[in-house]
């Protein structure tokens, strides 16, 4: 397959950013200031990320659209408010999750941001849903920006006022240049912000707007780095399709009504597991020195039994120390509890933590 | 103390009397990018020419250091260990990894000089 690029490609090659393959797109890993710098400035002031590889997947339906939909989605689309969004998955028949995803109500029906690396998968797993009263359409005509950090809402709304009034995972239509763009409170950091969804031939001048306003651009290293600190899951690392909402100890995400009622791909599975709860669960990891247990480094409890393993591992630059996160047998996944790191063949000390390494911010 | 010699693999060497100080390379620790965990040997162990000797993490991945000269360690630099983030800033100076002593100078005088590392360099990019 051809290699993508996004709208902003030239833009980014302009700012130094240094690319690698992800997903089937070259996208920045960093710019000139490095994984670390990106990170502070993310924290302390804004930065702005190119997601145009995620897809932007709009549907649109009556009320059948919602019961198709809610076979392979957990959450409670019924009574989604429009503009309102929640995180839910793609489940498989076993529960396993086929990616993880945010969805918002639109006056039409639904927009669903998915994985790059999953997004074509997804629609064919969606659509096998769907009838042909449902409409549907991957937009590759729009791009998609997240601006994150504490002064976000202050620059966004001196450009495009109103988003000030935006909640925590809510959005809205906003005028820009004489188009619509949709504007969500949300981001993948920790952080208060938006994602902001923008026509391709816009979005430059967008990003110019918030280069003069002191925004930096972040790259995949360092969305990495804020992502684990905040405790967010990276789908093809920490949730795949073996793992089901209930191990990746997110079933939060499930709602309470769909809980209660099923009638979603792998409930029978998920019920059980809901009531005796798993055998594996995810959880925060923090090793005791500096040493960085990356991702499928084996986890021993104390008294030497192999009890787990890593899926994502870093340095946190915020927590100034390294940060992990895995799946250990469920007796070992309490809060403080001593474990056991190998690392290039030597076990290192460590402790169950709780998540987020980082405290968000969000603006509810 | 003598000049430093290099390797294709971003390391220096500076030699006094019989004991080698390695370090990498500014142009190693600018590919790797901040550097966040750093291992270094233990005095007493023996390390064979362009053997694994020490580890270097940035924030993207692990590297290991090999070490370009055969020899017993006397020293691992403790203070990087402490504060990875040195050796961003001082590679080719305080932020030496260890200091080995060593058997062959022929292994030390087969190195490249400052010149033709840098010209590898150019001719290597990352």
């Amino acid at each position: 397959m051809e290699v993508q690029k996004t709208a902003l490609y030239d833009y980014h090659k302009n700012l130094g950013a240094k690319f690698v393959p992800f997903a089937g797109y070259e996208m920045p890993i960093q710019y000139k200031d490095g994984i670390v710098k990106e990170h502070i400035s993310t924290r302390t002031h804004a930065g702005f990320f190119d997601v145009s590889h995620m897809g932007q997947f709009f549907l649109e339906g009556d009320q059948t659209l919602i019961t198709a939909l809610e076979k392979i989605i957990p959450a409670d689309l019924n009574n989604l408010k429009i503009n309102h969004s929640k995180y839910s998955f793609l489940l498989n028949n076993e529960g396993g999750i086929i990616d993880d995803l945010i969805i918002t109500r639109t006056e039409k029906g639904f927009c669903i941001i998915l994985n790059a690396a999953c997004k074509e998968n997804d629609i064919r797993q969606i659509s096998q849903f769907l009838t042909e009263n449902h409409k549907k359409f991957l937009n590759n005509n729009l791009s998609l920006i997240a601006l994150q950090g504490p002064k976000s809402v202050e620059i966004l709304e001196k450009l495009i006022p109103g988003v000030a009034n935006l909640k925590f995972m809510t959005g809205n239509n906003f005028d820009y240049e004489g188009e619509k763009l949709y504007v969500t409170r949300s981001g993948y950091t920790g952080e208060d912000g938006f994602e902001i969804s923008i026509s391709n031939k816009k979005v430059e001048k967008f990003i110019d707007y918030l280069i003069s306003n002191e925004v930096k651009p972040i790259g995949l290293g360092a969305r990495d780095t804020l992502r684990l600190e905040a405790g967010l899951c990276l789908y093809g690392h920490d949730l795949n399709e073996k793992i089901n909402p209930v191990e990746a100890n997110l079933k939060w995400a499930i709602a309470k009504k769909r809980k209660e009622v099923g009638g979603f791909n792998g409930w029978e599975k998920i019920k059980t597991l809901l009531a005796n709860g798993s055998k594996k669960i995810r959880v925060g990891i923090k090793p005791d020195g500096k040493v960085i247990a990356r991702e499928n480094t084996k986890i021993f409890s104390s008294d030497n039994n192999e009890i787990g393993f890593v899926t994502s591992g870093t340095f946190g630059p915020s927590v100034n120390a390294p940060v992990a996160m895995g799946y250990v047998k469920s007796e070992f996944s309490e809060i403080g509890t001593s474990i056991q790191l190998e690392v290039r063949g030597k076990k290192y000390g460590g402790k169950i933590s709780e998540l987020p390494f980082y405290k968000k911010s969000y603006v509810k | 103390m003598s000049d430093k010699k290099f390797s294709k693999k971003h390391e220096w060497v500076s030699l006094d009397g019989d004991v080698a100080t390695v370090g990498i390379t500014k142009h190693a620790t600018e590919m790797l990018g901040d550097i966040v965990f750093v291992e270094v040997p233990d005095a007493g162990k023996t390390v064979e020419k362009e053997g694994q000797a020490a580890v270097v993490e940035s924030t993207k991945a692990a590297s290991d250091v090999y070490s370009p000269i055969s020899g017993e360690i006397t020293e691992g630099n403790k203070a990087i260990a402490d504060d990875p983030g040195s050796v961003n800033t001082d590679p080719e100076g305080a932020s030496w990894f260890f200091k080995l002593k060593i058997k062959d100078k022929g292994e030390y005088d087969s190195l490249m000089s400052k010149e033709d590392y840098d010209k590898f360099c150019k001719e290597n990019p990352s």
